[in-house]
């Protein structure tokens, strides 16, 4: 095979991938199940560090993709560092969304299931890829329906360095990962739509 | 990707299954929405829509105006009282006129059956039924299929009664499209006179006695006495009528079973329905009406999401 893949791992989790453009395969794994189980850990765990006992934080995994996530953070959160009663809620932005008749495809909508009020609350924000931001601007405008939240942070599993539209960045992220437009970065869960957990970095227009 | 298969909303009959199906998909996301404690969403902040209710209506015209409010569009409403329309201007011109102030969708109750359909055939807007004349309601029909949906948890194979008024009734119509659409067995129940005289060509019976019908069936929708539209006497006297057709809390305890009483409104407490039956727990009176406005809110979206 032609390909050739620059893969460099920088101490502060950054990977940067360069495919040769006449790679012919499809896609690549960028993170394992090892590898995913490794970084939810680690996010969980600074989730701890810093909102301790989550009284009075609660979880809002953005639909659709960042419910997987966010459920998964909530169930090791519960199992391993025996929090109970976590607040986590899904929040779908469609109806908030700054692309409206703008794409060719009509804008489907997710289930709202938000049955707690977030006023006053430290809200997390969990969405599996942090990309130009604009879905994480629109969350931040749907959120305010159910209150004014204390303050609002971001967890994302993925975040694509340099592709950003807005002035958004996370505050927990899993891999960094520099990715060209044509790519696109999946994860997969266990269960839910794989075998097993992955990431993968998938070449949307192969030549 | 799903979308309608059509760009206006101009009857239930010109829609499809999947187009029912993909307006009630909708109509939950929206029925969550306007549950939140901030019941708005921007989604339609560049639309206008016009409401022109060449007809009286207190329900539809503000469940639309709602609809259109929780969406962020910018609602202009008119009523022909009030409008040019006295002093002899056509409907064309009236409308293109609202229309030349960048109006994007149009909704529209006359009294003439076919006006949305002439609208859109003439105008250059997204047009969406209200109510024209005897002919069809489509959003009424939604909204009272979306309602048993949620009750019964489908409509394929339940049997809907439709009781009264059925022969100036725009609501029937449209909702014997629906429900049949959707796999219902529909009945309509009624004063001979009042009952279209092909009505089986719709595939729909006729049943004459008030009992055996709501004894048959699942869903009673009660419709009421269109004083305004019985050019003639259809029956004796109102109170003939309600002795006859009037559903009362006798009737309905005294059947074998416990039905959903529906009504499209606005109601003649003590003529179709007496007042216990309207506030009994078996009413699903002001959940349609809660529904219209999820429901509204989705085709007008969905509609919306087809302008260029």
């Amino acid at each position: 095979m032609f390909l050739s893949v620059l893969q460099l791992r920088y101490p502060d989790n950054i990977v940067i991938l360069r495919h040769n453009h006449i790679s012919t395969m499809h896609s690549k794994v960028l993170l394992t199940a090892k590898d995913v189980d490794i970084i939810l850990h680690r996010l969980a765990c600074q989730l701890v560090e810093k909102h301790l006992d989550f009284s009075q934080t609660v979880l809002i995994g953005l639909q659709p993709r960042g419910r997987f996530l966010a459920e998964r953070i909530a169930q090791i959160l519960e199992k391993e560092y025996q929090i109970s009663h976590i607040e986590l809620g899904f929040l779908d932005i469609t109806f908030f969304r700054d692309d409206f008749r703008r794409t060719e495809k009509p804008l489907e909508a997710n289930k709202t299931h938000i049955n707690f009020l977030v006023e006053d609350k430290k809200v997390i924000f969990i969405d599996d890829v942090l990309y130009t931001g604009r879905s994480i601007r629109s969350a931040l405008t749907a959120i305010q329906s159910f209150g004014r939240p204390a303050d609002i942070e971001l967890l994302v599993l993925i975040d694509r360095r340099f592709s950003r539209h807005l002035p958004i960045q996370p505050d927990y992220r899993g891999r960094q990962v520099d990715a060209i437009a044509n790519e696109k970065v999946k994860v997969q869960w266990k269960d839910i739509d794989a075998d097993t957990d992955q990431v993968l970095l998938v070449d949307d227009n192969p030549t | 990707m799903k979308t309608l298969s059509v760009n206006h909303l101009l009857g239930i009959k010109y829609i499809t299954r999947d187009d029912i199906e993909l307006i009630f998909e909708t109509a939950e996301h929206f029925k969550e929405v306007i549950n939140r404690p901030i019941k708005k969403v921007p989604s339609l902040r560049d639309i206008t829509i016009a409401n022109i209710f060449f007809e009286n209506s207190t329900r539809t015209k503000l469940s639309f105006e709602l609809a259109e409010k929780r969406l962020s569009a910018d609602t202009i409403s008119f009523s022909a009282a009030q409008s040019s329309v006295k002093k002899g201007e056509t409907l064309i011109d009236t409308v293109n006129n609202i229309l030349s102030m960048k109006v994007d969708m149009v909704v529209m109750r006359h009294s003439n059956p076919g006006a949305a359909y002439f609208l859109s055939q003439n105008v250059n807007a997204r047009i969406i039924n209200a109510g024209d004349g005897a002919h069809e309601h489509p959003t009424q029909a939604l909204l009272d299929s979306f309602t048993i949906r949620e009750k019964l948890g489908e409509i394929g194979g339940k049997k809907i009664v439709i009781v009264g008024d059925i022969l100036h009734s725009r609501v029937a119509l449209s909702n014997i499209f629906a429900l049949q659409k959707q796999g219902a067995e529909v009945r309509v129940c009624g004063p001979k006179t009042l009952i279209p005289k092909h009505i089986e060509s719709l595939g729909v019976k006729y049943e004459p006695n008030l009992r055996k019908a709501l004894e048959w069936c699942d869903v009673a929708n009660m419709l009421r006495i269109q004083n305004e539209r019985l050019d003639v006497n259809y029956f004796p006297s109102t109170r003939e009528y309600t002795q006859q057709y009037g559903l009362d809390k006798d009737l309905l305890d005294s059947l074998n079973k416990e039905i959903i009483v529906m009504h499209p409104g606005p109601i003649n407490r003590g003529v179709e329905i007496t007042s216990d039956v309207a506030d009994s727990k078996q009413s699903v009176i002001l959940e349609q009406v809660e529904n219209g406005v999820a429901v509204r809110m989705a085709v007008i979206y969905l509609l919306a999401s087809k302008i260029q």
